[in-house]
């Protein structure tokens, strides 16, 4: 059987992915009190965005597993977006 | 020696996490195009929803995440004690995010505002849109929670019987993995759910 290194995060790590996220939970709570109007939603998706990307890279541990897996949510997200073009494509401007 | 694949129980859990987002994905798409439709009634209807405690759920799910990532930290590092506890506090969070739930659709279904009231059905086609997008997606988040919650005792109680251990651990990832999914949908829930207002 072949050896693979296994890549153990420490605590700390976690701990400071924890804040990160609180912080921007705190960001995107206190940004809708201010108005933005039309890019209230755009600021929100953003931030949600930027949360979702920690997730999946540092708790999903995606950036220490082999590129494989990278490549295969990359597509899938990819798919996906297409999806929302098309069926926007399609409501927005028939 | 028995026969073993992890990157393979890693990817068949990665494939079955693909079809969970594309089905909360669907229901993504259908709220884009409702809300670019009735912008108004969305922004009205989103005042019933309490803030505040969807505010508390994000954080509670928040860390619920770190503590089963810091478990299978534990878990490598040989400390299956600690694993177990914060694995146990991990699902105390799944708890306090279920009790906070039912209070607020407790709340809504006091005041009679559950998909097919009568008080739903004085609403504008916007608000009940609103309000089943609402009711359909926090709804099918918690059956995920649920789920989520029974793959983690699970795994705990192997955790503590040693069964997984710092050589074998792949379970305690799939379970950890599926657990973050629920958060990460959480995650989009939230802010297009509960900050519109």
């Amino acid at each position: 059987m072949e050896t693979e290194t296994v890549h153990i995060t420490p605590y700390r790590a976690h701990a400071w992915v924890l804040i990160t996220l609180l912080a921007l939970t705190f960001l995107t709570i206190t940004v809708t009190w201010i108005d933005l109007s039309a890019l209230t939603v755009l600021v929100a998706m953003l931030i949600a965005s930027v949360k979702a990307y920690i997730v999946l890279t540092y708790f999903m541990h995606l950036k220490f597993e082999s590129s494989l897996f990278r490549v295969f949510v990359i597509m899938v997200l990819a798919i996906y977006v297409l999806v929302i073009l098309f069926t926007l494509s399609d409501y927005l401007f028939r | 020696m028995e026969h073993r694949d992890d990157i393979g129980a890693k990817l068949g859990m990665w494939v079955f996490i693909f079809t969970e987002i594309l089905l909360f994905g669907g229901l993504f798409l259908v709220y884009a195009i409702m809300r670019s439709a009735y912008s108004t009634e969305f922004h009205q209807a989103a005042h019933h929803l309490n803030a505040f405690i969807g505010s508390i759920n994000t954080v509670v799910l928040l860390l619920s995440s770190a503590t089963v990532a810091m478990s299978i930290t534990a878990v490598q590092k040989g400390n299956n004690k600690l694993a177990v506890i914060l694995l146990f506090i991990t699902l105390l969070c799944a708890a306090v995010f279920m009790v906070n739930k039912y209070f607020e659709w407790g709340h809504k279904i006091h005041i009679g505002l559950y998909p097919g009231s009568d008080l739903m059905l004085t609403l504008s086609h916007g608000q009940v849109m609103f309000f089943s997008l609402y009711f359909f997606m926090t709804g099918l988040h918690m059956f995920h929670l649920v789920v989520g919650g029974i793959i983690l005792t699970i795994v705990m109680l192997k955790v503590q019987r040693g069964t997984i251990n710092a050589g074998h651990y792949v379970l305690l990832e799939n379970g950890g993995l599926y657990w973050h999914l629920v958060d990460l949908i959480w995650i989009f829930l939230f802010p297009l759910l509960y900050l519109i207002t």
